[in-house]
């Protein structure tokens, strides 16, 4: 199988084929940890991470594990990495840790990442592999940001507020109150806002994808300059 | 629009959309007027208000969605929805949670779903309840009825809207929350000192409750709607209460007739559950559907966290209209009772 030229693998992870918004994989942790910018932020870098790691783990063996066990053997590899990955924020970020809770070792269980082992490492060598899981949990990471910035402006007023969970205690100090004196919006904070945000995200996307496909139907339609009308009644005499 | 060519039956419906919009409109009256009468112009301003960010917000959508203003707008099932939220929030609530409401009303529940006749909930609940999820502290905030506080006038109650900040407001418990949070009264002593309760329910909410009584009695007269769900559900509220009410001990749940006219009940039985869009259609399925809102409305008032318990189970039983329909579908003439040719 050939390989694809990066460039269409960056469009592919970040706009065409995203896998938050376009696949609608990962929805269980895009809904549930989304409620501010910290928590997306860690579920993200955890993401990207394990998706890095097991894309290329997965291309490596790629020759050597046959079609018939290769599921459970991606589920192990995935498994590794995200005890690993489990491990490295319980030393570095321990209180986040404690925050995502279920979610970390959820990530196992993630669509996206047994979905891109199985579509495109297993078939593809390393350097592409580890640039899709890079491109493919950015996309995911970039959508769980922005929902989490999104749900955290409405619900809150606020933005990046206990940054210090992520990035050491010199970021507590990140916090922007944006609106005083706000009213506090639960529902965005709560579940439902988690979908209806999402749906919002989704719909916004289809649009933009809709205006680019009506302007470049437009240019195409454009008649050639000069032809010839075609005569289709009475006779040249 | 387009004229379709139809052949017989040549039925007319005596009623447009519009027609039965506004005779909703009409019905409220008696309502809104004695919900004014006891708790201020704040009802009132809440129902303007709220008409005015409806008729915005439907607007809007109807432009993005490339819809003729004019016909859509004249059906006034924006305004019924607007005003059905205006009377269910709290008086004097500032403008703000208004307008959240009714954004959430026209533009998530009705507008996004496909516009009137396509909402699988009923919009004014929708945005009833993401205001009381939302806003816990300002959608509890009842202020005393007349007799028992004093009630602001005309300029307050635009100030408290508008102004917010500038005007404070006495709430109270409402009878509903006192009953809720009662510990070790007998109803009787309950009712003799808690200043709250008036004959047979809570000061002024008896009234509120007879007023959209005889407004949907009313529409009833008009055959706007069929008597069935909001016979249901009054049953079956009535039934529920009368089961558990305990002798009027302290862990009882109140009278049938507390609980008749008591917060939201006659408002949802005649202007909520008959929404003809968002509940169950045939005759059996009113029935059930209604007596299903009824045991709710029981259940959370009672044993539940909320104030009222109207909003909520309209939308659990909107959730249910669906399937409620499935398995009261009328037998068509001619078809035996296995759905074959009998």
């Amino acid at each position: 199988m050939s390989t694809p030229a990066y460039s269409e693998l960056t469009l592919n992870g970040l706009w065409k084929n995203n896998p938050a918004i376009v696949q609608l994989l990962g929805l269980c942790p895009l809904l549930a940890v989304t409620g501010n910018v910290v928590n997306a932020l860690g579920l993200a870098a955890a993401t990207t991470l394990v998706l890095a790691c097991s894309n290329t783990a997965v291309s490596v063996i790629r020759n050597v594990v046959s079609d018939a066990v290769r599921l459970p053997v991606f589920v192990m590899i995935i498994a590794s990495a995200v005890t690993c990955t489990e491990l490295l924020m319980q030393a570095f970020a321990f209180e986040l840790y404690q925050i995502l809770g279920i979610f970390l070792p959820l990530i196992t269980t993630n669509c996206v990442i047994l979905g891109r082992a199985d579509a495109f490492a297993s078939k593809h060598a390393v350097a592409p592999a580890l640039y899709d899981g890079l491109i493919m949990g950015l996309g995911f990471g970039v959508v769980l940001v922005l929902l989490g910035a999104l749900r955290e402006l409405l619900g809150t007023g606020a933005l990046f507020a206990d940054m210090q969970l992520l990035f050491g205690p010199a970021a507590a100090s990140w916090k922007l109150v944006l609106i005083d004196d706000y009213q506090p919006f639960l529902l965005a904070v709560l579940p439902p806002g988690a979908f209806i945000f999402t749906g919002l995200m989704i719909a916004g996307k289809n649009l933009v994808d809709g205006h680019i496909k009506r302007r470049q139907d437009a240019l195409k339609a454009r008649p050639v300059k000069g032809a010839k009308r075609v005569r289709v009644t009475g006779t040249i005499s | 629009m387009a004229l379709m060519r139809v052949s017989s039956p040549h039925a007319h419906g005596r009623y447009s959309t519009g027609m039965v919009m506004r005779q909703v409109l009409l019905a409220t009256v008696p309502g809104v007027f004695v919900l004014t009468l006891f708790f201020g112009f704040g009802t009132l301003v809440n129902v303007l208000w709220a008409c005015l960010v409806g008729l915005a917000c439907e607007s809007v959508a109807l432009l993005l969605r490339g819809r003729s203003l004019a016909f859509y707008l004249k059906d006034c099932s924006a305004l019924v929805t607007c005003v059905l939220l205006g009377i269910a929030l709290p008086p004097y609530a500032p403008w703000w949670l208004i307008a959240v409401g009714v954004a959430a009303s026209i533009l998530m529940a009705k507008q996004l779903y496909g516009g009137l006749g396509y909402n699988p909930f009923n919009p004014a609940m929708v945005g009833y309840v993401v205001l009381l999820i939302s806003f816990p502290v300002q959608m509890t905030a009842w202020t005393p009825p007349r007799g028992l506080g004093e009630v602001p006038g005309l300029w307050e109650a635009l100030q408290a809207c508008f102004l917010p900040a500038r005007y404070d407001a006495v709430t109270m418990a409402t009878p509903l929350d006192v009953l809720r949070q009662n510990q070790g009264l007998l109803l009787e002593d309950l009712w003799a000192q808690t200043p709250q309760f008036g004959r047979w329910a809570g000061i002024g909410w008896e009234w509120v409750n007879l007023a959209f009584l005889a407004g949907g009695l009313w529409l009833l007269y008009r055959r706007i709607f069929t008597w069935h769900a909001p016979v249901a559900m009054l049953a079956s509220l009535a039934l529920m209460a009368a089961l558990f009410y305990d002798g009027g001990s302290s862990s009882s749940g109140g009278s049938p007739l507390f609980h008749l006219l008591s917060g939201a009940t006659m408002f949802g039985a005649f202007f909520i559950i008959t929404d003809p869009v968002s509940s169950a259609v045939s005759v059996r399925g009113r029935l059930v559907f209604g007596a299903l809102i009824g045991v709710l409305v029981y259940l959370i008032r009672v044993w539940g966290n909320y104030p009222d318990a109207v909003a909520f189970a309209v939308l659990i039983a909107n959730f249910a209209a669906p399937f409620i329909d499935h398995y009261t579908q009328p037998r068509v003439y001619g078809h035996g009772k296995s759905g074959g040719t009998g």
